[in-house]
């Protein structure tokens, strides 16, 4: 006798991060460079807020929509980024992480059979959080050549009669994609004409390189009415374990996700939020020295792949890059199966991103220049013992 | 030729490669130009251009070496002298300063606001050196009126650099 499992959530599979994660633990010596996490402790300031927080005995639950301070300060951070004003009363939600945003927005608006569109490769639990809110997920297959943007013609011809809304996460993990503001007005225009409600997952939005200002959907007009921003302090603080996140909508969507919310987190972390305050309100020199920080090794990273034949384009955005690995012969998977084995340094296959990610790895450059380097020539042998291999296996 | 840094406001060069090529250099000196070339994206030849500018604008003074005082010399003694002075009428403070900091022992030397003029770190091989230069070569210059001298007992960070370090925190080696 065993307990049985709901239908909709067996058919989910596992994630082929997860199946990955464990055979590198098993490992000695690897050198990482599949981890979504920036490689920096949180901002001194920030975790001296939180024990403070702790030391007053700020132990307690807060208001289901997060410290109305926290409130405050993310209502002023979205307005300076986007030009867009959110009420702290009623327009703005702070959750446990942007995975929790995504998830009860997306339980918020979906009836089931609604179909949700996603582009494609992308972050791992965009799919499954559609498919566990009754939704039907549709990916968009982008590609390397158009760098991983989302195209309005594209969008376009997936919509169809169920369609309800769309996913943006620009920058892009895994890609590092980012999109002009041309890109961004022409998707704003197919989603206003079509009347879809936009999930636009600005994680790394601050985490923008070549002095370059993000540009957020949000920002046109039209757009704050049918869209639902989610944000987090997880990427551009370094603060992915006090898991603080936010979503910014209208009133009606925000008061939907909170009866979500309250049920089923009731709030997020108190001493997290006391430290998402100090952030917001006094940590961007120390955000701007990591990105200049992550930036430097994307140039690093770059060239050294660009130079061994595994040709990528240079991301403006986020802390991936997204090589071609296809002159080795290989498929993501043993490309990244081999890499790990022969050479111990771990990448993530595309494919963990959707099927649109074969013939590409991920490699995360949030890890240390001096890692950075031992893996670059790490893979450099690897490839070029690949490609004799084949040359050989093909004479 | 005019300063480097006003040419980097003015354009010339992107004022980010101008900073972090010093951020760069202040935190270890040592790194490869090629290293420092593939970082910036620029050619070797670029950053050698741009650290010798650098050098020969006055930008870059020197390179040194951050010690361990635990680990060389640990009998080193390091004191930091508050020293109050009678400004010149003519030089101020600067002609004072300068013969201050022109002794061997004297590691750097600042003018202060508050309630002494200048600090003096001075670096000796032992205490009584460190007596000897506060009583006969330091309160024996004209302006100086008073002195305090406390000296080191522990090293927690210098230079940036932690003297003492935890240990990294520990990060899944693999996640989404």
């Amino acid at each position: 006798m065993s307990i049985p499992i709901a239908d909709h959530v067996r058919e989910i599979p596992k994630s082929g991060i997860r199946d990955f994660f464990e055979i590198v633990q098993s490992m000695a010596d690897v050198i990482s460079l599949g981890i979504g996490e920036p490689d920096f402790v949180t901002p001194w300031h920030i975790r001296e807020a939180a024990i403070y927080s702790l030391e007053k005995g700020r132990t307690g639950y807060t208001s289901n929509l997060g410290l109305p301070r926290l409130r405050r300060a993310i209502s002023d951070t979205v307005q300076k980024a986007t030009g867009v004003r959110y009420d702290p009363n009623g327009e703005i939600l702070v959750s446990v992480g942007v995975s929790e945003a995504i998830d009860i927005a997306l339980r918020a608006i979906l009836n089931p059979g609604d179909e949700v569109l996603y582009h494609e490769p992308c972050y791992v639990s965009y799919n499954p959080s559609v498919a566990l809110a009754f939704g039907v997920a549709r990916a968009i297959p982008t590609n390397a050549e158009d760098h991983f943007a989302l195209r309005a013609e594209a969008l376009e011809a997936a919509i169809g009669p169920r369609t309800k809304a769309v996913m943006l996460n620009f920058p892009t993990n895994p890609t590092g994609a980012t999109l002009d503001r041309s890109q961004i007005e022409a998707l704003a225009e197919v989603c206003i004409r079509h009347d879809l409600t936009v999930l636009t997952d600005e994680i790394y939005s601050e985490l923008t390189y070549d002095a370059r200002e993000h540009f957020s959907i949000v920002s046109l007009p039209g757009m704050k009415e049918r869209t639902i921003y989610l944000h987090g302090l997880s990427k551009a603080y370094a603060m992915t374990g006090f898991r603080i996140g936010y979503a910014c909508g209208p009133n009606e969507v925000i008061e939907a996700m909170m009866k979500i919310h309250q049920y089923s987190i009731l709030c997020a972390s108190i001493m997290s939020q006391d430290a998402a305050i100090e952030a917001l309100e006094r940590g961007e020199p120390a955000m701007l020295r990591m990105r200049r920080e992550y930036e430097l090794r994307r140039n690093y990273i770059v060239s050294s792949l660009n130079e061994m034949g595994l040709e990528c384009f240079m991301p403006r955005g986020a802390f991936y890059v997204f090589p071609k690995i296809t002159s080795t012969g290989l498929t993501s998977q043993e490309f990244s199966m081999n890499l790990l084995r022969e050479k111990r340094v771990a990448v993530v296959p595309g494919t963990a991103f959707g099927k649109s990610g074969e013939g590409h790895v991920r490699c995360s450059y949030a890890t240390g220049l001096d890692q950075i380097k031992i893996a670059m020539e790490r893979i450099r042998e690897f490839c070029e013992e690949a490609r004799r291999q084949r040359t050989r296996s093909a004479a | 030729m005019e300063p480097l840094a006003k040419r980097a406001e003015r354009g010339h060069h992107s004022p980010l490669s101008m900073d972090a090529l010093i951020d760069l250099l202040r935190h270890n000196p040592l790194m490869p130009r090629e290293d420092l070339a593939r970082l910036l994206g620029l050619t070797v030849d670029e950053v050698n251009a741009r650290v010798a500018e650098l050098e020969r604008d006055g930008v870059i003074l020197g390179y040194q070496t951050v010690i361990n005082r635990d680990k060389w010399n640990p009998d080193t003694v390091t004191a930091v002298i508050e020293v109050k002075i009678t400004p010149e009428r003519d030089g101020g403070f600067d002609r004072i300063a300068s013969r201050i900091s022109k002794f061997d022992e004297v590691q750097s030397c600042y003018l202060m606001s508050g309630g002494y003029d200048l600090l003096v770190l001075v670096e000796a091989e032992n205490l009584r050196q460190v007596a000897t230069f506060v009583a006969e070569k330091l309160s024996t210059i004209e302006a100086v009126v008073s002195t305090a001298t406390r000296f080191r007992l522990k090293t927690y960070k210098e230079n940036g650099a932690f003297h003492h370090f935890d240990t990294a925190p520990e990060r899944l080696s693999v996640s989404p």
